[in-house]
């Protein structure tokens, strides 16, 4: 089936447009006129999605979205499969709690990227804003599965809490990369911010550039962990290929000793 | 039927079901990683007295997932529990042992057995789990666990679990020759082909066995015992069943995977065979009694 392109006609001021409703899910046994029909919240007041975005297509899981949507929220959040491709931006909170499918993003993503997420594979080949791949606030576990790809930079807090899946970065991150991460792998090309794995418990942050770390991480040794090969093979079928050879040196420190301890970063040597 | 001058005798390889498993081993160089798959192919010819039978896949794995040299090794046994055991025993003690190698799972089945996921507690603690999507490793199949256990070279990586799936073990056949000599020839060639055929292992030495049994024996301790009537030592001593100008008889044992790969194993290796000093190839079996696989020697060899 051809895709359902949603094309962005009204764009949203102060207001951002909350639409859960943009979801391969949710689209693949609509007609086109139950598309446009289905809801999307400008602050409390409910709208159609068709008063924002002109449909092109029906009974599709894979999307399209066309114009500026940097200020729609909750894009693909909660989607089990399919495709969302985006050209330009999106808004908060895409593809949060997402099990399945892909989100292709060709411009940059605001806040809450993946949060929460159980599967499936985001790309954005912009920026990405805070709290990639992390919890909400009071939540136990932030992303639990599935793969986030960003080429360029990220905010503060990204895969904090995290406990599975990987997050790969090409640019540079802020401070708290990886927060009181529960197990997972993070990839960073670029250079972090301050307080790096501060607070993990076990999980893996891998750092291509040297990172300050705080005093309760100690250096373990330099090697060359196999693992490494295979995340690096993984990254580079993706199109993301690290810099630096998958058998390079990478100097091992564990913490964060002020909690569980388990986890590591690995810095390339 | 004659092929090459080799008369074909007109009987059937009888053979067994039995479990298999496949796993992939890794290591920093070819070298390393033979040095590991011999040993957990070690002392693993038969079920009879080894618990398993073990061996090194000829073809070699086109690709590993962490990209370094690789050599596959099958294993079957004859339940599940037993592969289990004989995995747990030869990769915790024969691979993981290994310097620089890692062990993953090669066969995609419905049934997985907990491998990595006992050997992890040698971590005693500090063991790491890596769970990676198909996206990741690029096979398409759902996400795979990874265990990360600290060792003194650096880290042994292990998959979580195991496939097993149902395969055929027992598959064979016998080259009658005029002596040792052109017989193991023969062998040796009819090993060469074998080892081209994916899914398959010959799991004696070299592929080839010389002490083939029979079941029972006049000793009430021993349940198989050596393969009298085609001894020719004893030709004259017990009913034999060698024909004239039989000096040697070598058998080849192949188990695989599917009953189709047992069988094309067994009619390239039994047409390379085929050549100068080679009397009769015949086969192995119990009257049809023991074993649901039965490879008739003449079908086979009609095919192609």
């Amino acid at each position: 089936m051809p895709p359902v392109v949603l094309h962005m006609q009204e764009i949203p001021t102060n207001i951002p447009l909350e639409a859960e409703s943009i979801s391969p899910d949710l689209f693949v046994e609509r007609s086109q006129a139950e598309i446009e029909a289905m809801p999307v919240a400008l602050g409390n007041e409910t709208h159609r999605l068709g008063d924002f975005f002109k449909v092109k297509g029906e009974r599709s899981d894979e999307i399209v979205i066309e114009g500026c949507a940097g200020r729609v929220k909750w894009i693909g959040s909660g989607m089990t499969r399919g495709r969302i491709v985006v050209h330009g931006d999106v808004g908060m909170h895409a593809g949060s709690y997402m099990r399945g499918g892909e989100i292709l993003i060709d411009g940059n993503a605001d806040d809450f990227l993946g949060v929460e997420m159980q599967g499936g594979l985001i790309r954005v080949k912009g920026n990405a804003r805070h709290r990639v791949g992390a919890a909400y606030r009071g939540s136990k576990y932030g992303m639990q599965g599935g793969i986030i790809l960003v080429d360029g930079n990220v905010g503060h807090e990204v895969g904090a809490y995290m406990r599975r899946g990987l997050i790969a970065i090409k640019g540079n991150a802020e401070d708290f990369l990886g927060a009181m991460m529960t197990n997972g792998t993070i990839c960073l090309f670029g250079q972090a911010g301050i307080r790096t794995g501060g607070g993990m418990q076990k999980g893996t942050i891998v750092c291509l550039r040297p990172v300050e770390l705080l005093p309760t991480f100690v250096y373990d040794c330099s090697y060359s962990p196999v693992f490494l090969r295979m995340v690096f093979k993984g990254l580079k079928q993706l199109g993301m290929e690290p810099p630096v050879p998958a058998n390079g040196l990478v100097r091992r420190y564990h913490g964060d000793l002020a909690d569980v301890g388990k986890g590591e970063i690995l810095i390339a040597a | 039927m004659e092929i090459n001058g080799v008369c074909i005798d007109e009987t059937y390889a009888e053979a067994f079901g039995m479990y298999a498993s496949r796993v992939l081993i890794t290591a920093c160089s070819k070298a390393w990683a033979m040095e590991a798959a011999r040993s957990m192919a070690g002392f693993g010819t038969s079920v009879i007295g080894c618990g398993c039978e073990v061996a090194i896949e000829g073809i070699e794995p086109a690709e590993t997932p962490d990209d370094r040299p690789g050599v596959s090794v099958m294993l079957f046994a004859p339940s599940k529990k037993a592969i289990q055991e004989q995995l747990i025993n030869r990769i915790g003690q024969c691979v993981m042992t290994a310097p620089t190698s890692a062990c993953y799972n090669d066969l995609e089945a419905e049934d997985r057995l907990s491998i990595g996921g006992k050997l992890k507690f040698f971590g005693d603690g500090f063991q790491i789990s890596k769970r990676f999507e198909s996206r990741i490793l690029g096979n398409g199949s759902g996400p795979r666990r990874f265990w990360r256990i600290p060792v003194m070279d650096g880290e042994f990586i292990v998959e979580d679990r195991f496939g097993v799936q149902k395969g055929v073990g027992g598959g064979n056949f016998l080259l009658l020759g005029s002596e040792l000599s052109a017989t193991l020839q023969a062998a040796e060639r009819a090993i060469e082909a074998m080892r081209k055929v994916q899914g398959v292992i010959m799991p004696f030495p070299g592929g080839v066995v010389r002490s083939g049994s029979k079941v029972g024996s006049r000793y009430k301790f021993l349940n198989a015992s050596s393969n009298t009537a085609f001894c020719p030592s004893l030709r004259g001593a017990v009913k034999s069943d060698l024909p004239d100008g039989v000096g040697a008889v070598l058998e080849i044992v192949v188990d695989g995977l599917t009953p189709e790969a047992v069988g094309e194993a067994m009619r390239v290796g039994i047409r390379a065979a085929c050549g100068p000093g080679v009397v009769k190839i015949s086969a192995g079996n119990y009257g049809g009694k023991l074993g649901k696989h039965h490879f008739y020697l003449h079908q086979l060899l009609a095919e192609r």
